[in-house]
């Protein structure tokens, strides 16, 4: 049922402007991959390329074994749901959803009982059973989703594709959504291509997440892979807060200032770098090797956590230390912090 | 009962509801309530028994029965193709294209009288169409049908305008969406893209219409004005008044009122209907 997808270096401009620059791909059947990158980085037009709907300049999109380009817009079998619905506002939410099956080739079509029993379980299925009478207009923002995703289903595609899925709704019914689609998923199997720019949306919910910058993949994993071990700084600094510390790497450990920092280090080549720590990977400990003494200049509220913004000697800004609850340090005391994970790049 | 009075009483959260209300219709009476009345009073003073004649004369129902199928057949071809230039206009970019875009307005900006002087000029049989068509038999200034000419020109802006934003604001992403669902050309076209535009389309078509059934300087040097074939309605309101036949001009004025009324006031119903339906969006 669900199929293989493969992207091939391809290569899009819109006139001068390269919307992407060699981006390749492999999607597994019933894999369920999260394109993932800030405004303007090329996700919508990477997905509007896999589904046809973009000539790519360069580069190759196959389903399976076969060349997408050799395949009608119907016989992709594509679930493509907008990021903004793009329902038909004329028809009921019942027709919406018909509209796939009843567009086929009169021989394959189902009869018009069977149409309407397969509407019936696609409304349950998105759990707005009872509502095909009504009107897109009369629906809120979820639920156009969700007859967005069903009329996409209808057709039994082959691969779905969602373009920010849950981007016009509110936090809670994100997390709601969230939980939904990954236990669709889960009974479906369609392999899926979803685009966000959350990246908390793409780490909770993506089999792998692919990152996109400016038109180029920077890199493609597990959610653990890409949040633990970024591949470039960008990585590191879209996925979630961080602190940058400016070190020299001299055999196996990195030294800020004279001060060794990180130890255990792989890295063969020496020199310059940054240092990439998250708040969560500072902790403050007693006087131990590998500290990094400071003052805590302020304490906020970070959601459950409880953040200190410590001044380091040296440093122009402030580093942001994750508490543990237990542990509460007052303004103005001395601390010392240690780094238990970080990431090195070449200084830029 | 009860219903009505609360929505009287408090018709929607938005203030100045009354005193809004009081200006249109203060205003409404004033400029289009009171010449009606004044007419209706004029027509009436003919008698019953002179309204009847006028009525039933074979000139007027002839000149009304061409006045009205003329802008019903005009306002169907302008509804058509005004439709097809909106689309042409909104979806391609073509060299010329806003050329063309501006010129879909001079019917709007020339005064009557020009447009009909060079319609007639093009149409007459010594005229650059006239010439082609004359070989054939085919004649269109001064029959009926150059009367249609001139009332498809000054229609087709009123389709086009009305329908040209509505277009632009429908996304692309719908078409593609019935693309990706299996969806021919034709059905996405009959299914998706034209049900979204039919109140505009229609309101384009009452507005071409009602131009056309009063339209008046254009047509007539067109029209070659020949009673009982080529004479338009308002062309004999204007020959009773030369003759001094007030009551009688009246009397054509009012046949003319109550038809084109009743017509609008369908077709406002039908919008009406469409509009509870699929909302206002
Ligand atoms: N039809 C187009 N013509 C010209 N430029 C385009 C077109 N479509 C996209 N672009 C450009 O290509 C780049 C990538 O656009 P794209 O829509 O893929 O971004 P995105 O990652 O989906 O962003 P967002 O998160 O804001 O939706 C943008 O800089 C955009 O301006
Ligand atoms: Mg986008």
């Amino acid at each position: 049922m669900s199929v293989a997808v493969t992207i091939e270096s391809i290569e899009k401009r819109f006139d001068a402007f390269a919307a992407l620059r060699g981006v390749s791909l492999d999607i597994q059947p019933a894999e369920l991959v999260a394109l993932l990158g800030p405004s303007g980085s090329g996700k919508t037009t990477l997905l509007r390329l896999i589904a046809g709907l973009e000539q790519a300049d360069q580069g190759r999109v196959l389903f399976g074994e076969t060349d997408m380009r050799d395949l009608s817009l119907r016989d992709r079998r594509i679930g493509f749901v907008f990021q903004h619905y793009a329902l038909f506002r004329t028809m009921t939410v019942g027709e919406n959803v018909a509209f796939g099956l009843k567009s086929r080739p009169r021989a394959q079509r189902p009869e018009p009982a069977e149409i309407r029993k397969r509407v019936g379980d696609l409304l349950e299925l998105v759990q707005l059973p009872g509502l095909d009478k009504r009107y897109p207009s009369q629906l809120s923002g979820g639920q156009r989703q969700r007859v967005a995703l069903a009329r996409a289903l209808a057709i039994e595609p082959r691969v779905l594709l969602l373009d920010e899925p849950f981007g016009a709704l509110d936090a809670k019914v994100r997390k709601d959504l969230r939980a939904w689609l990954r236990d669709l998923h889960r009974r479906t199997g369609h392999t899926t291509v979803f685009v966000t720019h959350d990246q908390e949306e793409a780490l909770e919910l993506a089999d792998r997440v692919a990152i996109l910058n400016d038109g180029r993949i920077e890199q493609v994993g597990s959610a653990d892979d890409v949040y633990d071990h970024p591949a470039t700084p960008f990585v590191c600094e879209f996925l979630g807060e961080v602190n940058k510390l400016p070190v020299k790497v001299v055999g196996s450990q990195a030294f800020f200032g004279d001060r060794p920092v990180l130890g255990g280090l792989s890295q063969n080549q020496g020199g310059q770098a940054a240092l990439y720590v998250r708040p969560q990977h500072l902790r403050i400990v007693d006087d131990l090797p590998l500290a990094l003494p400071g003052v805590v200049e302020h304490l906020r509220r970070n959601g459950p956590l409880r953040r200190a913004e410590v001044a380091v000697q040296g440093l122009a800004k402030r580093l942001d230390v994750d508490l543990a609850s237990q542990v509460a340090p007052a303004i103005g005391e001395r601390i010392r912090l240690r780094i238990t994970h970080g990431s090195l790049f070449a200084a830029a | 009962m009860a219903a009505a009075t609360s929505v009287w009483r408090q018709p929607s959260i938005l203030p100045g509801f009354g005193i809004a209300l009081g200006i249109t219709l203060s205003a409404l009476s004033l400029i289009v309530l009171v010449p009606l009345v004044a007419l209706a009073l004029k027509a009436a003073s003919a008698g019953p028994a002179d309204i009847w004649a006028v009525t039933t004369s074979p000139r007027t129902l002839a000149a009304l029965r061409l006045s009205f199928l003329g802008a019903l057949f005009a306002a169907c071809i302008n509804a058509v193709f005004g439709m097809i230039l909106a689309w042409v206009l909104v979806r391609y970019d073509f060299p010329g294209r806003r050329f063309i875009d501006a010129a879909v307005d001079l019917p709007f900006a020339l005064p009557t009288a020009v447009a009909g002087i060079a319609l007639a000029a093009i149409y007459a049989p010594n005229g650059w169409v006239g010439s082609l068509l004359a070989p054939y038999g085919i004649k269109i200034a001064y029959t009926p049908l150059g009367v249609m000419v001139a009332l498809i020109f000054v229609g087709l802006p009123f389709v086009v305008r009305t329908v040209q934003p509505v277009l632009q604001e429908m996304q692309a992403d719908v078409e593609e969406a019935a693309a990706l669902l299996g969806a021919g050309r034709w059905r996405t076209i009959f299914t998706v893209i034209l049900p979204p535009i039919y109140p505009a389309l229609l309101t384009g078509f009452v507005l071409a219409f009602a131009r056309a059934v009063g339209e008046y300087g254009s047509v007539i040097f067109i029209a070659g004005n020949v009673p009982m074939v080529s004479e338009i309605a308002p062309l004999l309101i204007v020959i009773r008044l030369e003759q001094f036949d007030y009551a009688g001009a009246a009397v054509v004025a009012m046949l003319m009122l109550l038809i084109s009324f009743g017509l609008i006031l369908f077709v406002n119903l039908i919008q009406a209907r469409a509009r509870r339906r699929f909302g206002d969006v």
